[in-house]
């Protein structure tokens, strides 16, 4: 751990509670994460353009379809009609830049050590389980928060794992006779484009709950997203 | 984002907090010029030059992608069979199926750049080699994928019985790479419908000239009198109504490859 930045100290007079700047995120984690919301709003973006051409997925059993991926007025809104080439081009294109981009923070994070703070343990699971009732107001004992509570811990692995399901899945059915070991493994060309599908619905759900908490934890927690420091009360900053 | 400034200790929350804000401040002043560089980058991107309907950055990626794909491209890897009960196949395309044509009349043009003289084939020329029966699965561009039951002659046999596809002409021969012409291109007899294989995918094992498919001729709609079939390609290169089979040393015109699609469209 490199040294931390102290601001004031006990004993100094003051009647507020201390406060020193405590190093949150380190550059690369915040440089890789920002870029990475470009490169999969593209990826998602021309895969949807893509997905248009045989739009065959949905929710539902038997005959009874609950929602159909998607209803026509989806694609006119964001204008994806009638654009397979134009979606296969920045698909694959970008699909470098998305790659490198997540094997980047990938061996980072295990060679800096960061990994130590986002990997699961053996309480993360109970810890995230609290941390969902507390946030859904139906429990009032929030568990410790630490860099990541639980289930940050599980959500931010998670997403990592779905980042290497999708080039993988995305290998299966982009070179299906070279890479045919790998449709095989996945089930074949149709399971590997249904999975891959599923991915990026995942990523969506991930994104939308991902703001909604930072949205809630406010806007110190954000900054440190950015600027890599927050402000810590002295007396708190002990456990951390 | 300036971690520096921070190392410097500060006595007091003003202090702090002063600190605080001008890497804020700074933070925020690089991250929004790169989100302005990205969204520069995303509207120069999006505005240049179109190549074959793709803006000329991507298709050079395209290209790239090319390359790496034919380096990888390794022709004992082949696509996997089924069996036959399993095949079917929707119809699917008729851009150079023009009514006006008469199949008693078709003969095969067959080109290749070591000869001066266009050879003219017929279907029994064809149905002369040996016939393969190939059950695999026909992958469409469109992200459909269906089990298909063709049969015809491989346009490798075709090529070595005809000496088809070298610069010297003799018969292509794997352990003379160099003396491969590079491409073959295909058109159908009206010329409105024309594809591009490199010469490795188009003498792939299971590249066939078909002219059945189910067991039974194949009909006009699926491109009947000879159609071009190979799972090492998107479905729209297996044109249909072959009229021209050229081996050149050009990359020949590709009908979808003009109108945005990756020439090499290899599987």
């Amino acid at each position: 751990m490199e040294s931390q930045p102290k601001f004031g100290g006990p004993g100094l007079s003051d009647d507020k509670p201390m406060k020193r700047l405590e190093k949150k995120h380190p550059r690369a984690t915040r440089w890789l994460h920002w870029i990475n919301v470009p490169l999969l709003a593209v990826m998602i973006w021309s895969g949807l353009l893509i997905y248009w051409a045989n739009d065959v997925y949905r929710i539902g059993f038997g005959n009874v379809t609950l929602f159909r991926f998607f209803p026509g007025w989806f694609y006119r809104v964001f204008l994806l009609e009638n654009n397979l080439a134009e979606g296969m081009a920045w698909h694959f294109a970008f699909m470098w830049l998305f790659a490198l981009n997540g094997l980047v923070y990938l061996l980072y994070t295990i060679f800096s050590g960061e990994w130590r703070h986002l990997v699961p343990n053996r309480h993360s699971l109970r810890e995230a389980l609290q941390v969902t009732l507390h946030d859904l107001h139906l429990s009032k004992f929030k568990p410790p928060q630490g860099r990541y509570n639980g289930a940050q811990k599980i959500a931010y692995t998670a997403v990592i794992l779905m980042g290497a399901g999708s080039l993988l899945t995305g290998l299966a059915i982009y070179k299906p006779v070279q890479s045919g070991w790998l449709t095989f493994l996945l089930g074949g060309y149709e399971w590997a484009r249904w999975l891959h599908f599923w991915l990026m619905i995942g990523y969506v759900l991930f994104t939308v709950i991902h703001v909604v908490q930072v949205i809630r934890a406010g806007w110190n927690n954000f900054r440190s997203m950015v600027v890599g420091y927050e402000p810590v009360a002295v007396e708190e900053s002990s456990h951390a | 984002m300036p971690e520096a400034d921070a190392r410097r200790e500060s006595r007091t929350d003003e202090e702090a907090r002063r600190q605080l804000g001008r890497m804020t401040r700074r933070s925020f002043i690089v991250g929004g010029a790169a989100a302005l560089l990205g969204v520069g980058g995303w509207y120069w991107l999006r505005t240049r030059a179109a190549v074959g309907g793709v803006p000329w950055p991507l298709r050079r990626v395209l290209e790239f992608n090319e390359r790496v794909a034919q380096g990888f491209f390794n022709d004992a890897r082949l696509a996997p069979t089924f069996p036959p009960e399993q095949a079917g196949l929707r119809l699917n395309g008729n851009v150079g199926l023009g009514q006006d044509f008469d199949p008693t009349k078709w003969k095969l043009h067959v080109e290749t750049a070591a000869r001066p003289a266009a050879l003219e084939l017929t279907l029994d020329d064809i149905k002369a080699l040996p016939r393969v029966d190939l059950v695999t699965q026909l992958n469409c561009v469109e992200g459909w994928t269906q089990v298909v039951h063709f049969a015809g002659a491989r346009l490798l046999d075709f090529a070595v019985k005809y000496r088809l596809g070298t610069r010297s002409g003799d018969a292509p021969d794997p352990a003379r790479p160099a003396d491969l012409l590079p491409y073959v291109g295909l058109d159908t007899p009206d010329r409105d419908y024309y594809v591009g294989l490199d010469a490795a995918s188009a003498l792939h094992p299971q590249t066939l000239l078909c002219y059945a498919m189910n067991g039974a001729p194949l009909t006009l709609p699926h491109g009947a009198p000879l159609r071009l079939f190979t799972p090492v390609k998107y479905g729209f290169k297996g044109l249909k109504r072959i009229g021209t089979i050229r081996f050149t040393e050009q990359r020949p015109a590709d009908y979808w490859a003009e109108r945005g699609y990756d020439w090499y469209a290899g599987l």
